[in-house]
């Protein structure tokens, strides 16, 4: 049995896998889908055009920048639950600086996309201020931050970011379109040669080289190593004589810049000017998303891809006459967290290991034996 | 001005009791050391299946009344399946269960969507539960409108107060509930089950959330949405935390949160509407923090071990 852990191992994430899946597939049926057609839309329809493959990449964007993000404060032992309103204070900032700049493109858009890390970063050092200096708890005080960032955000689209077209009437605030010069790129405008199908915009790259960063900054550098002893043995990181409470803000504010960031790239992408509701739950999908890239940055890249995958599957049972309301992505991501947080602890176990190895050896034992 | 006042509080109370129900389950899940941040998803559950059986049974007169209550306690029933199923993943498991706590919700609250466009769709209402009110002190001037003449959901919410006081001081259970808060491995020699007591304290707990997520389908606003909860599940949370881990402060703690969104709606209803009113629905959040701050530097209240996980095998 000399690989008996790697096949438990694989034994386990099979298991959940499957119990996932099933838990998933009663839901639909007692919602009176069609089980396998649906898992087919959900798994297998976002292959099937370029289209939807390029729907799929704008939706890992986001995802990608804001899981990278969520497992910093992770890895140095804080929980930011705080990624919607980090976003949406990172756009807005960004929002305010587009509409008033006359730089150059070449100019504007890294000082756009600055603006939307600093926002964000502004807003993810609050909570952890609170946390280091006053003990409040960051995951009560972090969700406080998204509601009041929402109210203030749609305060800003309503009275001073309004768009005057719409303006008395009965449309949803927005602001102003953004200038073209000020958008993000679509990869087919940037490379003509590519085929048309393909119409993702270039802000999976800044995800791409955020993740890269992120990485080498945690696992190569001696703040990065800090802030990871900070987070894996808090107390035997202090006897070492690292300042935790200072690396705890730090890792908030990171991974509001990346939550800022994630915003920003949101909207010159996909949205080209500030909407209620632009977030799109993006902030809390990327909790989800860290967790099951193994909280690594370059894990978080595949995650963030099978997440997008799932996320466009389901937005896109309703166009494929499948009676099941996209509220079925929350349902997913819910049980997703649920069974890998099990998981991972039922691995992490050393005694649960070693009764499966001594039930399995007896078994084969006996086989033996007989 | 008095009408003012009495506007003001006749809105608060009401607003209060689904807060008051969930933070007091959570007391209780809290006082054995498990943090279910997971609240707002059994809420929600518990908000559809309290509106479910209402709308598809309906009736009138007496029948509807036993149906409502049918639902009530389906809901409640709902909450303390879905505090057993987080409860298998944190303490069998021992899950970080902030993590878990945010899976809960999105379950919950992903669940209760779809569900809800599947068998009911659409805006629909029911008629629920209606105020009721009580014989000659409902004719009192100022107090008969503000406090005899409200919803029975109401009163119970607020009778759950000293109930839940009695439960976690004055019975074995609510000693053997704060033992297992406070120091698990104490409670274990004593030959106490760390995991049944905490299993049960999440079920009770769960059980009074998904009546919180009922009374607001079924009583407050008599209709299901998706943002029927909106937040007041991480706002029970805490809410518990501001009211340091006692029914009577966390009674106190969903007064003033409630009296300061009801503040917002009274402000609107007269008229003050040059005011941006974002600015208000936020001062309810800002209050929550800035108590937070002021509680968070006493440690000695809380369960010591609250949200540490108890494993009889491991060294700690």
């Amino acid at each position: 049995m000399k690989h008996f852990k790697l096949i438990y191992t694989a034994g386990v994430i099979l298991l959940s896998v499957l119990l996932t899946l099933g838990i998933a597939a009663l839901i639909l049926a007692v919602l009176g889908a069609d089980v396998l057609k649906t898992f087919w839309v959900i798994f297998c329809y976002p292959f099937t055009t370029l289209k939807n493959l390029s729907g799929v990449i704008n939706i890992m964007t986001p995802l990608t920048i804001v899981g990278v993000g969520s497992c910093v404060p992770y890895r140095s032992g804080i929980v930011n639950i705080g990624g919607e309103g980090q976003m949406v204070m990172g756009l807005l900032l960004a929002i305010v600086f587009a509409l008033n700049t006359e730089l150059p493109r070449t100019l504007a858009l890294p000082c756009i996309l600055l603006c939307g890390v600093l926002g964000g970063a502004c807003w993810g050092a609050l909570p952890g201020l609170l946390k280091a200096r006053f003990g409040v708890s960051e995951l009560l005080s972090t969700v406080m931050f998204n509601y009041i960032a929402a109210q203030f955000y749609s305060y800003c689209l309503r009275v001073p970011l309004l768009d005057p077209a719409v303006a008395g009437g009965s449309g949803d605030p927005q602001t102003v379109k953004l200038e073209t010069s000020e958008w993000l790129s679509r990869i087919n405008e940037v490379f003509p040669s590519l085929d048309k199908g393909l119409r993702f915009h270039t802000g999976i790259f800044i995800a791409l080289l955020i993740a890269l960063i992120v990485y080498l900054f945690m696992w190569k550098t001696p703040v990065g190593f800090k802030m990871r002893a900070a987070g894996s043995s808090e107390r035997a990181a202090r006897y070492g004589g690292i300042s935790v409470s200072r690396y705890m803000v730090l890792a908030m504010m990171i991974s509001g810049a990346c939550c800022g960031l994630a915003g920003t790239v949101e909207i010159l992408g996909v949205h080209h000017r500030g909407l209620g509701n632009c977030t799109g739950g993006y902030g809390f999908s990327g909790i989800v998303v860290a967790l099951f890239g193994g909280l690594h940055p370059l894990g978080v890249i595949p995650a963030a891809f099978f997440f997008a995958l799932i996320s466009y599957g389901c937005s896109a049972l309703q166009i494929n006459k499948i009676p099941v309301p996209s509220n079925m992505i929350d349902v997913l991501q819910g049980l997703v967290i649920l069974v890998i947080v099990a998981a991972k602890l039922i691995l992490a176990n050393p005694y649960l290991m070693d009764r499966a190895q001594r039930r399995l050896t007896a078994l084969l034992g006996r086989k033996e034996a007989a | 001005m008095l009408d003012f006042i009495v506007l003001f509080l006749t809105v608060g109370i009401p607003l209060s009791s689904a807060l008051l129900l969930a933070s007091l389950g959570e007391t209780v899940n809290q006082r054995s050391g498990v943090f279910n941040l997971g609240c707002e998803g059994v809420m929600s559950m518990g908000a559809f299946v309290g509106m479910l059986i209402p709308f598809m049974v309906g009736g009138a007169g007496k029948v509807a009344w036993y149906v409502n209550l049918a639902g009530l306690i389906a809901s409640a029933l709902v909450g303390a399946l879905l505090g057993l199923l987080f409860g298998v993943v944190v303490i069998k498991f021992g899950a970080p269960q902030g993590i878990a706590g945010i899976g809960l919700q999105l379950f919950g609250t992903g669940l209760a969507g779809s569900l809800y466009r599947h068998f009911i769709g659409g805006a629909q209402g029911v008629a629920g539960i209606d105020a009721i009110r009580i014989p000659f002190l409902c004719d009192l001037p100022i107090v008969g409108k503000m406090l005899f003449s409200c919803n029975p959901m109401v009163y119970f919410a607020f009778l759950m107060v000293p109930a839940v006081h009695y439960l976690l001081f004055k019975t074995s259970w609510g000693l053997r509930v704060r033992a297992c808060g406070t120091m698990p491995r104490a409670a274990d020699s004593m030959g106490i089950d760390v995991s049944r007591t905490r299993y049960q304290a999440l079920a009770f707990g769960s059980a009074m959330a998904g009546l919180a997520g009922a009374y607001l389908s079924v009583c407050y606003a008599k209709i299901f949405t998706d943002t029927l909860i909106g937040g007041r599940g991480f706002i029970a949370v805490a809410l518990v935390y501001f009211g340091r881990w006692s029914p009577l402060g966390v009674m106190g703690g969903a007064l003033l949160f409630s009296l300061a969104q009801a503040l917002q709606l009274a402000v609107q209803a007269y008229g003050f509407t040059t005011f941006p009113y974002e600015f208000l629905v936020m001062l309810p959040y800002v209050l929550v923090i800035v108590v937070l701050i002021f509680v968070g530097k006493s440690k000695h209240v809380g369960p010591a071990m609250l949200g540490k996980p108890f494993n009889r095998e491991m060294r700690t």
